[in-house]
């Protein structure tokens, strides 16, 4: 089974995206801002990241250059999910190590079709 | 108060319909008259579809007809819908095709385009192929029965919702621009495809001959003849070494011999090959 940590400073997105990664059979690990979620990937990396932007204490795109520093931190697959949806943001992300991008809002489908094009679940699968 | 179509009137709907576009309307797709000729019953200011179906046989009225066959086509669509048909042409038909003709100009026809993703899907495949120094010389012609959807194909607008379903994101920034709330297809892509209204039911020759034709999830909605009937058709538009690519749930396997199955795309039945054993 695949590991996937959802990153996000709100509860109900996390539920969200916690129902919608189950149902695709991930085991999912929630974490609240970007240093909860650094602590966590210590402790184990998982195979994806399901990443907001916006957050208090570490926000996403912080988290993911420091994660890429860790050691084991470039395997994980990185898919933000944020309400920036500009070029500039995708931009930095991309730059910053991201493999995906999904701008909110989103639903399963959108959340399916990402983790496709990201690798983290097989196109047969889906 | 909606009242319920009369049978006569549904069956000169789905005649009109069927006449106009191949599209078969059963009996069970009642719900679908109701909810997607409502807007049009609406706009006449008539008081229900069940008097729109009638207004329109008792006028014989040729512009509500014409609506009302747009209005009942389905015209869901995504970017790289299903995956594999691009990857296929990337990876073998285009090269094989093109290594077939090295002088020559592919032609490729997307058939039932809808709102431009397919085609667009086309374009930026071929122009990933060319900064990937694999230039290809090749002519996208894409056709649509629906105006509406071609206005919006032309337009090359896009919601958020629309480019997170198939499109890659790294695909998205090369490609497309941000307008707004919309992002719209570049214009080097844009420019790659020619959009054109075509009914796959009229005379394909005007269209010329193709090497590449997509023909995707526009066949299902026909009548097993019609199928056969515009299989046929489009075999005749095309090269020997020709190239079909059906949708996921679609096959020319039991409703045409004018094509042969070569693992996820289908080739020309050489003509040639039949009258040469023939003989
Ligand atoms: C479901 S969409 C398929 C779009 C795209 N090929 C794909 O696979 O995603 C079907 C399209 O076929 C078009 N269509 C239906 N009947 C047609 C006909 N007789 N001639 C041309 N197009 C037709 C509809 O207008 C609609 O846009």
């Amino acid at each position: 089974m695949k590991t996937c940590l959802i990153v996000d400073d709100s509860r109900v997105i996390r539920k969200v995206a916690r129902r919608i990664l189950e149902d695709l059979r991930f085991q999912v690990e929630e974490a609240g801002d970007g240093l909860e979620a650094l602590t966590a990937c210590r402790k184990s990396m998982p195979d994806g990241i399901l990443l907001d932007w916006n957050m208090p204490l570490m926000n996403g795109i912080e988290f993911l250059r420091a994660l890429r520093k860790e050691r084991g931190g470039d395997t994980p697959i990185v898919v933000f999910c944020t309400t920036e949806n500009d070029v500039e943001h995708i931009s930095e992300a991309i730059k910053a190590g991201a493999n995906e991008y999904i701008m909110k809002p989103f639903d399963g489908d959108i959340l399916q079709s990402k983790f496709v094009e990201a690798g983290l679940i097989s196109y047969e699968a889906a | 108060m909606a009242t319920a179509m009369a049978d006569a009137d549904f069956a000169f709907v789905a005649r009109e319909v069927k006449a106009r576009s191949g599209l078969v309307l059963t009996a069970d797709k009642s719900y679908l008259l109701e909810t997607r000729l409502a807007p049009i019953a609406r706009k006449e200011s008539l008081a229900s579809v069940a008097e729109l179906a009638a207004a329109a046989r008792l006028r014989r009225d040729e512009r509500l007809i014409w609506q009302m066959t747009d209005a009942l086509t389905t015209n869901e669509t995504h970017f790289f819908r299903d995956r594999k048909p691009f990857a296929l042409l990337r990876d073998r038909i285009i090269p094989e095709l093109q290594q077939a003709r090295p002088a020559g100009r592919l032609r490729i026809w997307s058939a039932a385009t809808s709102t431009g993703q397919e085609a667009f899907s086309l374009a930026m495949l071929l122009d990933d192929l060319r900064a990937g120094g694999r230039g290809v010389d090749a002519e996208i012609v894409a056709t649509d029965l629906s105006e509406r959807v071609l206005e919006k194909a032309r337009a090359g607008l896009y919601t958020q919702f629309e480019v997170q379903r198939g499109l890659p994101v790294r695909t998205l920034i090369r490609h497309f621009e941000k307008v707004g709330e919309f992002w719209r297809i570049a214009d080097r892509i844009r420019a790659m495809v020619r959009f054109q209204r075509f009914n796959l039911l009229d005379d394909l020759a005007p269209l010329g001959v193709f090497d590449v034709v997509v023909c995707r999830n526009v066949l299902s909605y026909f009548a097993p003849e019609t199928r056969r009937q515009v299989l046929e058709r489009i075999a005749a538009q095309m090269t020997d070494d020709g190239v079909l690519l059906l949708g996921a749930t679609e096959s020319t396997v039991g409703v045409s011999d004018a094509f042969v199955p070569e693992g996820g795309y289908y080739r020309r039945t050489l003509v040639r090959e039949q009258t040469a054993s023939a003989a």
